[in-house]
Parts: C-alpha cells; structure tokens; sequence
C-alpha cells in the first residue's frame, strides 16, 4: 500500500482524511495491525510544547520620521535588549535576552523574571510594548534617539523564527551532588533526588519519523498556534546518534528550524518562562502532520513511551564538564509513571514540556485537518538522515591569546 | 454551605505561618492559645529548636472571634505571623501542566494525572514554603499575603 501527498490532500478537500493522533493510532494499531492502520489511517498528527531557548523572532518597525537607522545602534525592547545589526527598522530579538540591570546569577539562584521569551509573548498577546533605541545619525537617518511604544498589529512584519526546536528525543537530567542544582531542566535536588526530562516522547513530531521520511524543508507545520514551516535543519541537528531498532534515537538528535507569522500566532503555545538559577526561554508549540505514505511510516507513528529510551546524565559533573558518561537509560513510560530507577535508587521525575499541551496541539492539528483547512506540504529538500554523516561537533578550542 | 451560613458561624480555619522569636521557644505559647482561646491546632510543619528562632506551620480552626483575639495573643508575644498558605493559588491561565514543580514541593501538592499528565494543585497539602513559585517556568504559582 502505497500514497502520495498529493492523494492525500485531495482527500483533506473533499473532507475524506482519516487523521488521527499519535496518541491514537498507537491503540488504532495494536488493535488493527500495521498493515490495515496504514490503509485506514491517511495522517497522524503529533504535538509538543516546552521550552526552546534558541527561539527568537523578527520585526519591521516601519520608518521613523526624520528616519533613523537602528542598525548599529542600540534598541530594547520593555527593557530587553534586541539585536540591532541589519538595516534601519529592521530588529530581531532572541527568546533568552535579558535586560542589562537583570541581576542575573549574582544573588545564585537568580529569578530571571521577564526576558526575551516574555516580549515575544506579550507582542503575540497584542499587548503594547516600549521601543528605546539609540543610533549614531547620518546624512540619509539623521535622527539618533526613540522613545515608543509598537504593538504587533501595526508591525510591517513580525516573524517568528527559531533556529533550534522540536529536539528528537533528549537528556534526563539528575543531580549526584550534595547542594541543590539549579538548571534549564528545572530544579535537580541533591543525591539523586529528582530527575528532569523534556519530550513529548510518543506525541514528539522527530519520535514518530525518527529517520525523516516524511518531515523536510517545507513541511508545513503547526507552530505557536498559527501556521508556520520547516525552514532548515535545526542547530545541533545529529542524526548519526545511536539508534534503537525502532529507528528513535538513544539520545538528542534531529532538531528542526522553524519559521511562521507571528501575527496569527497565540500566547497560548508561545509563553514566556523563567528558569530559576539559569535564564528566561520561551516555551513553543508545535505539531507536524505525518502523511502515512506507507506502511513503514505507519508503524514509525506507532512507536510507544515504553519503546523510547533516554540517557540518564548527571547535571553536577558529567553535563557541564562535557564528559561522556551516562548513569543508564530509561524508557518514556518510566518517565511519565512519576518514578525511574537509576543505579538501584527510585527517583521522582518531573517534567518541563507539557504532555497535555502537546496532546492539545495534536488534537488542534488533527482538527484544522479534518475541517479541510490546513492541508499537507511536499518537503522541497529532505533532512539529513541518520547515514549522511551530519555530526554534531564540540568546539576545538585554539588558545587566541597570542596572534 | 453558602456563603451566608458560613458568615453567621463565624467558623474560620487558616494555615499560618508562625515565627517564634529565641526567647519565647520555651514558653507554653500554642498551650495558651489552645485552653484561652478554644483554637484547634495541627501542626503541618515545625521546626522548634532551644536557642534558635522557631518555626511553625499550623491550621487554626475556630470562631472568627476567638481567632481574631488568639492571633493578638501571639503578636503580643512576639510571634510573627506570616504567609497564609491558602493563598499559594495557581493561575490557570498561566500554568502549562508541565510539571516542573511536582519534585520541588516538599509537602507533595503537586501530582500529574495518570494517563493524561495533566498537574493538579492540591492546596490543603500545601505548606506554604515557596519553593514553587520560582521553580515554575511560566510563574503560575503566587504567593497571597
């Protein structure tokens, strides 16, 4: 059995797709075997939300008058700095940047209350938000100061654009320490006393086309709420990781670069957070729709919790040392059941993406599909595969100290 | 029970909580406020050491009156009262149900639904300590004085 995209779509129009979600088609197979699931089933849609810190996004403020030309000066937005280096009205502002009085970490742990991730909320929330830019003045934009206050709707445009989200599968942070840690992956109390994790597992989008048959450059996806697409390959995109015989990674791997219009875009699935000790970030949604062109696609989008296996690391010495080593692996189920067990110890897992909002978004998804809204996009390039050789590289460092 | 029965009782339970200065540690002072002022006490949380400021988190339960004069009693004998820990609520509209605050919560208030993952609050296990209100990205939990 085979489909194209394009058979597919014609079914979305005439209102005849069978979509379900990832969630779904897990008991659709097991209860109706691959091969008649692949027949019956033409989409399976999948979600996950939870922090991506290189997020960030782009504005065209319009043209002051007299002009005046951002670049190369210096502009915040509510006090955040965003980067000023194209040309005159033209900023983009990333989802980790904090004002300069932040406190940061000198009073450890810092709050890291508002942030770049807040910014990006509030302008998709419509709220206004004050514009302080400084510039050097010219002949052609001669002014040097502004002082306003812009809200999304009267931006030229605004565009979210995020270089690395939607990892395919990732840590399981613990803490072998004595003191409590304080990281992107929440809280760690001492002596193995919690873990975190950060995947929506058997919803993720990478989890059910872990070798990229379907999911390529111009995918179009759900993103933030609105629509948005596959731009790139992610930052840190590692396909060549060990895999289990299920074809998902034993450990972070694909990452996707995103982009979409901020304007149609919700705070709902864009949201501002705070990471205690570490920094601000901003939490994305996103759901991308699988086309079952076959029955191998199929049983990828069937994969459970129980057959995805993430590597257990110590946030106190191994993560931020760079050092290899691992404490085990341990299966999503395991995650999700509240409780792993590393080295003999049970240890209670908390989450930092949300599985409902992740369900939510691939029910969404599911939904703008079946009303005939959103309809399937043919990737124009595919995605590194897990034999293209692509790797992830540390830095090698090379002392600049002396020319 | 509607609101108007529950203002013609007057019966009102709180969670505080309640510092004791070094001095008072060895004083009979929760004794007091059970026989002179007919306050129910349980005690969530204590931390009462000789020589060292106290600490106590408790429920008092009692007629508004009794527990207007009761709480007197305790400023005037240097007890600071502080935090109501019914007044950690959760907004909902902010929280994810990501679950970053379910190992944080020393008192285990906060559990993700089997199946559905969804994370329920539940108040009456909170102590009122804070420890979540920092710990949750998206700051869902706020503190009430």
């Amino acid at each position: 059995m085979t489909k194209t995209i394009s058979e597919i779509n014609q079914k979305i129009k005439q209102g005849k797709a069978v979509v379900v979600t990832a969630a779904e088609i897990i008991e659709i197979a097991k209860q109706e075997g691959i091969k008649k699931a692949a027949e019956m089933v033409d989409v399976v849609t999948t979600g996950t939300f939870g922090p991506m810190c290189s997020s960030g996004a782009y504005f065209n403020i319009g043209h002051t008058k007299p002009r005046m030309k951002l670049g190369g000066g210096r502009s915040y937005l509510n006090d955040v700095p965003a980067y000023a280096a194209f040309a005159a009205v033209d900023l983009f502002i990333g989802a980790n940047a904090l004002p300069d009085d932040d406190p940061r970490n000198h009073n450890h742990p810092g709050d890291f209350n508002y942030g770049g991730g807040h910014v990006i909320e509030e302008l998709v929330a419509g709220h206004d938000v004050r514009l302080i830019a400084s510039a050097y003045g010219t002949d052609c934009y001669p002014r040097k100061k502004l002082e306003t206050w812009i809200n999304i709707k009267d931006l030229n445009e605004a565009v979210l654009f995020n270089m690395r989200n939607a990892y395919q599968n990732y840590n399981v942070a613990v803490n072998t320490s004595d003191k409590t840690i304080y990281t992107y992956m929440g809280v760690l109390k001492p002596r193995l006393g919690s873990a975190g994790y950060s995947s929506a597992g058997q919803l993720s989008p990478l989890m059910k086309d872990p070798c990229y048959k379907t999911i390529g450059v111009g995918t179009r996806i759900f993103l933030g709420g609105g629509v948005g697409y596959v731009a790139w390959p992610g930052t840190q995109f590692n396909p060549g990781v060990p895999r289990s015989e299920n074809g998902t990674p034993r450990g972070g791997a694909a990452t996707l670069c995103v982009i979409g219009d901020l304007k149609q875009m919700s705070p709902r699935y864009l949201v501002g957070t705070s990471m205690q000790g570490y920094g601000v970030s901003l939490a994305v949604g996103i759901g991308v729709p699988i086309p079952i062109l076959n029955e191998d696609i199929l049983r990828y989008t069937a994969i459970t919790d129980a057959e995805i296996f993430a590597p257990v690391i110590d946030y106190s010495s191994s993560y931020p040392n760079r050092e290899p080593d691992i404490l085990g692996e341990v299966s999503y189920a395991e995650l999700r059941s509240g409780k792993i067990k590393v080295q003999g110890k049970s240890i209670p897992t908390a989450a930092l993406s949300s599985y409902p909002r992740a369900l939510e978004i691939a029910n969404t998804l599911k939904d703008w599909i079946g009303k005939g809204e959103f309809l399937l996009s043919e990737p124009v390039a595919a995605l590194p595969g897990p034999e293209s050789g692509v790797t992830f590289k540390p830095l090698n460092e090379r002392p600049a100290g002396e020319y | 029970m509607s609101e108007k029965e529950k203002s013609t009782k007057k019966m009102v339970t709180k969670k505080v909580v309640l510092h004791f200065p070094k001095r008072r540690v060895d004083e009979p002072i929760l004794f007091r406020l059970i026989k002179d002022y007919d306050l129910e006490f349980n005690i969530l949380k204590a931390s009462i050491t000789p020589e060292a400021e106290g600490l106590m988190v408790v429920e008092l339960k009692g007629e508004q009156a009794s527990y207007d004069l009761g709480v007197q009693y305790l400023l005037n004998c240097g007890v600071k009262i502080q935090a109501l820990s019914q007044d950690v609520t959760r907004n909902e509209d902010r929280c994810t149900s990501c679950g970053a605050c379910v190992t944080v919560c020393p008192a285990g208030a906060f559990s993700s639904e089997p199946g559905t993952m969804v994370v329920r609050f539940n108040s009456k296990k909170c102590v009122a300590c804070g420890l979540c209100i920092k710990a949750c990205p998206p700051r869902a939990m706020e503190l009430h004085f």
